[in-house]
């Protein structure tokens, strides 16, 4: 597989796997406008992977389709960070998820759009806009939460602590990345850790909420080592696709 | 029928000078009947290309569920005309990425007939939003989110402090 089609992948297989997540809790949430949020927010993340995978499709030798992407790999071929399997949990759980997800994401995109690959900076300079939308939501939810009642406060430390592992995959990068951004293609990971630390630190002291120290961290989703998680994601997502192969609306 | 994905394509700047411009541009957008898809700017050209008529349009979000739908209004309100359905191709191009800024003072105009508040002017492209978010029944200013998402991708939910009534507001972008 070349570089620039699993680098695609990549970006792609977050947002499916996310999205999926998100769509897990429509009509679960604890308010009716936070159940259109998350619809929202899938679809969003949804969009964004039907772009990316249609980019993909065309740049495959084995010419698969959106769906053949989506629908048709199994978890060792899926090539998303680990932080967008983890489990919804409780409320402050995938909030916590989606702010980590939004902070990595706003400044992605944005030195995306820069990519000297036309249709990777067409796809972020759109996908930009609905992750800064997100990071709004996100953000001021974390806030509430961390100030809100002593539950909401130790639930959202809790989830924080529990996902923060999760994050340094986010910015994983191998011979992929080094290749594509020698060539101006991808984003240098370690260019936008700085932009994210900066986000997760405001926002947090925001709301209260300590900071877990530096520790372990769980690495492997960009080279299809996910944690059990994953496994669990993908039957109920590929179901319907390959009970019926070639099922259309 | 070939529906040509995410060309980047945006079509020639005197593309609106088609004869089927006027065809294409009454398009009504399936979310927001009132309002045709000229009107809300993701109608970006239309031009003659190697003898068959291209239809180039913007989605207003990546994950935008009408866009599918559009293109299939777009074929067939330019096959009513007569063009074969094998001379017409709906192009969808990305970049530039659609603003709200976009939507024509008719489609702004369109909007508020319809309850819908329209979006605010964005400042060069910036976040900065210039003006008020006015209650489309009664005008004031006195207005207050009840939900930063609503119905539809492009739309929030608001309330009017003043006639209490709720209405959707199309989110800046």
């Amino acid at each position: 597989m070349s570089a620039l089609l699993t680098y695609v992948l990549r970006l792609a297989d977050d947002n499916i796997i996310l999205g999926q997540r998100l769509g897990e809790l429509i009509a679960k949430m604890p308010e009716l406008e936070e159940d259109i949020a998350v619809a929202n927010l899938a679809l969003d993340h949804i969009g964004q992977a039907r772009n990316l995978y249609q980019y993909a499709s065309e740049l495959d030798p084995d010419d698969r389709s959106e769906d053949d992407f989506a629908m048709l790999r199994d978890e060792r071929e899926f090539l998303n960070a680990v932080l967008v399997e983890q489990p919804n949990g409780d409320f402050a759980h995938t909030m916590v998820r989606q702010f980590f997800v939004d902070a990595y994401q706003v400044p992605l995109y944005q030195a995306l759009s820069e990519s000297t690959d036309e249709r990777l900076a067409a796809i972020a300079a759109k996908a930009v806009k609905e992750a800064s939308y997100h990071r709004d939501h996100s953000s001021s939810w974390i806030v509430t939460l961390g100030n809100g009642t002593s539950e909401s406060h130790q639930r959202t430390q809790a989830a924080v602590d529990a996902l923060w592992i999760f994050t340094a995959d986010l910015f994983a990068a191998d011979a992929v990345e080094d290749e594509l951004v020698a060539e101006g293609v991808a984003v240098d990971p370690s260019l936008i850790r700085p932009a994210f630390d900066a986000t997760v630190a405001e926002v947090m002291a925001d709301a209260n909420i300590t900071m877990p120290a530096d520790s372990y961290q769980r690495l492997g989703g960009r080279t299809g080592f996910h944690t059990e998680h994953l496994g669990h994601v993908l039957p109920e997502m590929q179901l319907l696709y390959r009970s019926h192969p070639g099922v259309t609306w | 029928m070939p529906i040509v994905r995410d060309t980047g394509d945006t079509g020639s700047q005197d593309a609106n000078a088609h004869e089927l411009w006027p065809v294409v541009a009454a398009v009504p957008d399936p979310e927001m009947p009132p309002l045709t898809i000229a009107d809300l700017g993701i109608l970006r050209s239309v031009d003659d290309v190697d003898g068959r008529l291209v239809v180039t349009i913007t989605p207003t979000y990546s994950g935008c569920p009408a866009v599918e739908y559009i293109e299939q209004l777009i074929v067939e309100a330019v096959t009513e005309t007569g063009v074969p359905a094998d001379g017409i191709e709906v192009r969808r191009a990305l970049a530039p990425a659609w603003s709200t800024d976009w939507i024509t003072p008719e489609g702004r105009e369109k909007l508020e007939m319809s309850g819908i508040s329209p979006p605010r002017t964005l400042l060069d492209g910036t976040p900065v939003r210039i003006g008020l978010i006015a209650c489309p029944q009664c005008g004031s200013t006195n207005t207050a989110e009840i939900s930063r998402f609503g119905s539809t991708a492009c739309k929030a939910l608001y309330r009017c402090n003043d006639c209490t009534e709720p209405f959707d507001h199309v989110k800046e972008l």
